[in-house]
């Protein structure tokens, strides 16, 4: 654990060493501040919802652009420099290496998406705010956060060129973020399939303010599964 | 656990394919504990993916490695903790400074924080870089990089040291403190070095191992690879007399008798009224007293012998070329 820690802190120091880090964390809070105020003045509700539900020039959407970017460097340029050599013959095991960079990054996202809870905080100031909901979401778009940043991690695992890392992680976090609205354009059957692979239908209800344990598992397991086909990526490396 | 006597590095029938490229094909060797042993082969023989397997960053195909008597495929975290290992042109990451660096890799390799500064300190005196402690990485020249490389492999007091080209891409100033400090290292660390310069090793290695095209060509101390009287060569100036062409013929016949020669070429002589004459020694006696018994009994006046011991660029060459030639054929 203390090696993940040691891999996790480099990571963060050159996340924040270049404007890398205050660029998303500025980006992420101007489109999830337009995105709340406008459903706030438009609809005069005190409600977090339109802050975490899926839609086209949300938040969520951004984090599928955001995540690759953010993760596509990791490993591909250590790939790429050479330092993987380096980094492989010291004594730390593949999933520390993985675990390590997966928090960075996904430490980077999570400072990004509870920034907006000045919003939070601004709108329980005017209104009434309920907490329960509000926490549901924030929950629901870290575990969210966190499976885009292990997809885009697992895409910087399979080649050394950050573009095609990041290529490959926007394209694979934009079809499981979009095949959402498929669901209402074909039939049932299928639909509910839809429905279950799609990253955005889990948040959805967790937007809601619902926590369900089949939302948390689907995100856990998606987590879980592209950090360990990352690491075996990493253990069979040749070159 | 290893003892005194267990080999720091073992290779045991190790080999590397890439797809149908046999970049190493059976290589054996061992490397004893406190030698300091130069690892010679013309490029792509396959050093630099031996030292990658002995590191464990490449799985063999076949064979396996063995540090401090522990498999590398088996163990490899106990294996790469006692051993310090400088990459082909040192990667570095390049966005660190210095000594945030030589602090991340300390901490990878468990480094105790007590008295760390000091010792990170003192490594950084002995590689000559404590002025440039607060650059990045990046902006370093060659020589530098491949300095930062070195400390970083020592930041942990490793028994074992395995260097790959530590001295390319530097001035001929900087090749003469590093191999100084090679050879400090070598006092009392095991060394396993790779490099294209031969006198280097003859200047800083107990032992040296040759492969050519990922096989094993020669193991042994660099005196027995360059002094070894087989292929040395013996230089005589004689005296010419009235017809020098007959002359040279009666002690060309005479030269070849003697025990020790394998044969007689005419070279260059010293001016007027001599002849030269090259000697190829045979085996392991030396010729020199043979030569000089004949030239008193037969009347013959020798006014020059030197004997010319293979240099390592000899052996080196002839080597790893028949190797090839070998190959192809
Ligand atoms: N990643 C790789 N993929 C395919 N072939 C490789 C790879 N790495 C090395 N090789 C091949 O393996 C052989 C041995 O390479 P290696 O780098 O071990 O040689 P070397 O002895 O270190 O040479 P040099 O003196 O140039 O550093 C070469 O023929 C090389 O082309
Ligand atoms: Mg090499």
């Amino acid at each position: 654990m203390r090696k993940v820690a040691v891999i996790a802190r480099r990571e963060l120091a050159s996340y924040f060493n270049a404007p890398v880090a205050y660029i998303v964390i500025v980006t992420f809070l101007l489109v999830a501040g337009w995105m709340f105020f406008s459903s706030l003045f438009l609809m005069g509700r005190a409600d977090l919802r339109p802050l975490f539900a899926p839609s086209p020039f949300s938040p969520s959407m951004l984090l599928v652009i955001i995540a690759p970017a953010v993760t596509m460097r990791l490993i591909a340029e250590e790939r790429k420099s050479g330092t993987i050599e380096l980094i492989s013959t010291m004594p730390i095991r593949k999933w520390e290496i993985i675990a390590g960079k997966f928090t960075a990054a996904f430490a980077l996202l999570a400072v990004s998406i509870l920034s907006t809870l000045v919003y939070a905080i601004s709108v329980s100031a005017i209104g009434d705010l309920d907490w329960g909901p509000v926490a549901a979401g924030y929950f629901g778009m870290l575990l969210f956060a966190g499976a885009l940043t292990a997809i885009g991690l697992l895409c910087s695992t399979i080649t050394q060129n950050q573009i095609v890392a990041f290529i490959a992680g926007f394209i694979v976090c934009a079809v499981l973020y979009f095949v959402y609205w498929l669901q209402f354009f074909v039939p049932p059957g299928l639909a509910s399939f839809v429905e279950f692979i799609s990253v955005s239908s889990h948040l959805e209800s967790m937007a809601r303010g619902v926590i369900d344990t089949r939302n948390i598992f689907y995100y856990l397991s998606l987590i879980g599964g592209a950090l360990f086909v990352a690491m075996r990526v990493l253990s069979r490396q040749r070159s | 656990m290893s003892d005194a006597s267990q080999a720091m590095v073992e290779a045991r029938g190790l080999g590397k394919d890439y797809g149908t490229t046999r970049a190493v094909d059976t290589v054996s060797f061992k490397v004893a504990r406190g030698e300091v042993v130069g690892f010679l082969g013309p490029n792509g023989a396959g050093k630099s993916t031996t030292m990658k397997m002995l590191t464990g960053y490449l799985k063999p195909s076949r064979g396996s490695a063995f540090i401090g008597g522990i498999d590398v495929g088996d163990d490899p975290l106990t294996a790469q903790s006692k051993l310090g290992y400088l990459p082909e042109s040192a990667p570095l990451y390049d966005d660190m400074m210095v000594l945030d660096f030589l602090e991340f890799a300390a901490d990878l390799r468990g480094v105790a924080k007590a008295g760390r500064r000091e010792k990170l300190k003192g490594i950084c005196e002995r590689c000559g870089l404590l002025n440039v402690l607060g650059k990045d990485i990046g902006q370093l020249s060659k020589g530098y990089r491949q300095r930062v490389g070195l400390a970083q492999a020592l930041v942990h007091d490793p028994d074992l040291l395995i260097l790959d080209e530590p001295t390319s891409g530097l001035d001929p100033n900087q090749i003469v403190e590093i191999r100084q400090l090679i050879k400090d290292l070598g006092r009392d660390k095991t060394i396993l070095l790779s490099t294209h310069i031969l006198p280097e090793v003859q200047a800083t290695c107990d032992r040296i191992i040759i492969i050519a095209d990922g096989k094993l060509v020669a193991d042994d101390t660099p005196e027995a690879l360059t002094e070894g009287t087989a292929g040395a060569t013996i230089q005589i100036v004689v005296k010419a007399k009235a017809g020098a062409a007959l002359e040279a013929a009666r002690v060309m016949a005479l030269l070849s008798n003697i025990p020790g020669v394998r044969g007689v070429a005419n070279a260059e002589a010293e001016g007027p009224g001599t002849l030269g004459f090259a000697l190829r020694a045979a085996g392991d006696v030396d010729p020199r007293e043979g030569i000089f018994n004949t030239a008193v009994s037969n009347d013959m006046v020798l006014v020059g012998m030197q004997r010319r011991g293979v240099s390592l660029e000899d052996t080196f060459r002839r080597l790893t070329r028949g190797e090839k030639e070998a190959a192809r054929a």
